[in-house]
């Protein structure tokens, strides 16, 4: 029970658009946007949080950039490219497509093709078993 | 016998891969700084115990520097601090200080009781500086060039190895006495 109650307040802190923010942007829309950047900025210091999820300071003032530079009527693409200018792509939860970064975005799909081509085989193997001579399989049903 | 091989096969290839991936996982104190060869990022700031004058990057230009990010609530900075205090007494280098978020009383206390290995330490009270440096945990060591270029930066305490392989061998030959 006390396990439930710990983990509904873990969800509860870590779904919470922004914990640590008592000031909201000017505008619903700005929000929207401050609460995504926020969410697909790496914290640096603790590095598989987000800084919206962050409590340390250094994400605060990154926080605090994201903010100003909104307000400032930079666009997305634009505070992402300065905060990579600074941190190098590993601050983005999804870097762009380029050299260095490529395999992370095809090793997942390849993957997936090899787990296919495993589960075609394993499928294949045991219809052709079927189809061939069903009474092989049934001595060895009756052998066991 | 075979059916076994292409299973192992695909696990040792997908060991290798996590091994990789281990061994290469970003090190928080090996990152690289995405700065290096990049303009220093330009800076106003007032000077710790001097109010009223402020340091620029501009004053810096023309000879080889170094930036030490430290503040008083930072546990390795006060590790790497006797090895400051050395690389100060050099007097090979401009070691400027950014004393990052930080009480300007904590900060001259600390460099009355520890020594003061600094030519000179600005204050980034908000953090804007340190942010634009691509600062992410103290301490932090940049060596910057007369061009005004970041050409290293050194994550965690300073070490007298450090400083003679990454720092002493930038300065352009010619500028060591």
């Amino acid at each position: 029970m006390k396990v439930f109650a710990a983990l509904g307040v873990l969800l509860l802190v870590t779904s919470t658009a922004s914990a640590f923010d008592i000031e909201a942007m000017p505008t619903p829309e700005m929000q929207e946007r401050y609460d995504g950047l926020t969410h697909e900025l790496r914290c640096m210091q603790c590095q598989n949080q987000s800084i919206a999820d962050s409590p340390v300071g250094l994400a605060s003032d990154l926080r605090r950039d994201v903010r100003e530079q909104i307000i400032a009527g930079k666009t997305d693409a634009e505070i992402r490219e300065m905060m990579v200018a600074r941190y190098g792509n590993i601050i983005l939860f999804r870097p762009p497509f380029q050299r260095g970064t490529a395999w992370v975005w095809i090793a997942p799909f390849l993957f997936l093709l090899i787990g296919v081509l495993v589960g075609v085989r394993i499928v294949r193997k045991r219809t052709s078993l079927v189809a061939g001579d069903d009474s092989v399989i049934d001595t060895d049903e009756t052998a066991r | 016998m075979n059916r076994f091989l292409l299973p192992a096969a695909i696990f040792l290839a997908l060991s290798g891969v996590l091994y990789i991936g281990v061994v290469h996982s970003p090190n928080k104190s090996t990152m690289q700084s995405a700065l290096l060869g990049k303009p220093v990022p330009t800076f106003n700031l007032p000077v710790l115990g001097s109010p009223g004058t402020s340091l620029t990057n501009a004053q810096l230009a023309g000879r080889s520097w170094v930036l030490n990010v430290w503040g008083t609530w930072c546990a390795a900075c006060r590790d790497e601090h006797e090895v400051l205090l050395a690389i100060g007494q050099q007097n090979v280098l401009p070691l400027v200080g950014l004393n990052w978020k930080d009480e300007d009383d904590a900060a001259l206390d600390w460099l009355k009781q520890l020594g003061n290995p600094y030519s000179v330490v600005a204050v980034d009270k908000d953090g804007r500086t340190a942010i634009d440096f691509g600062v992410y945990g103290a301490p932090e060591t940049f060596f910057i060039d007369p061009d005004g270029r970041v050409q290293y930066r050194h994550v965690g305490p300073m070490t007298a190895e450090v400083w003679q392989r990454e720092f002493i061998s930038r300065i352009p030959q010619g500028a060591l006495p």
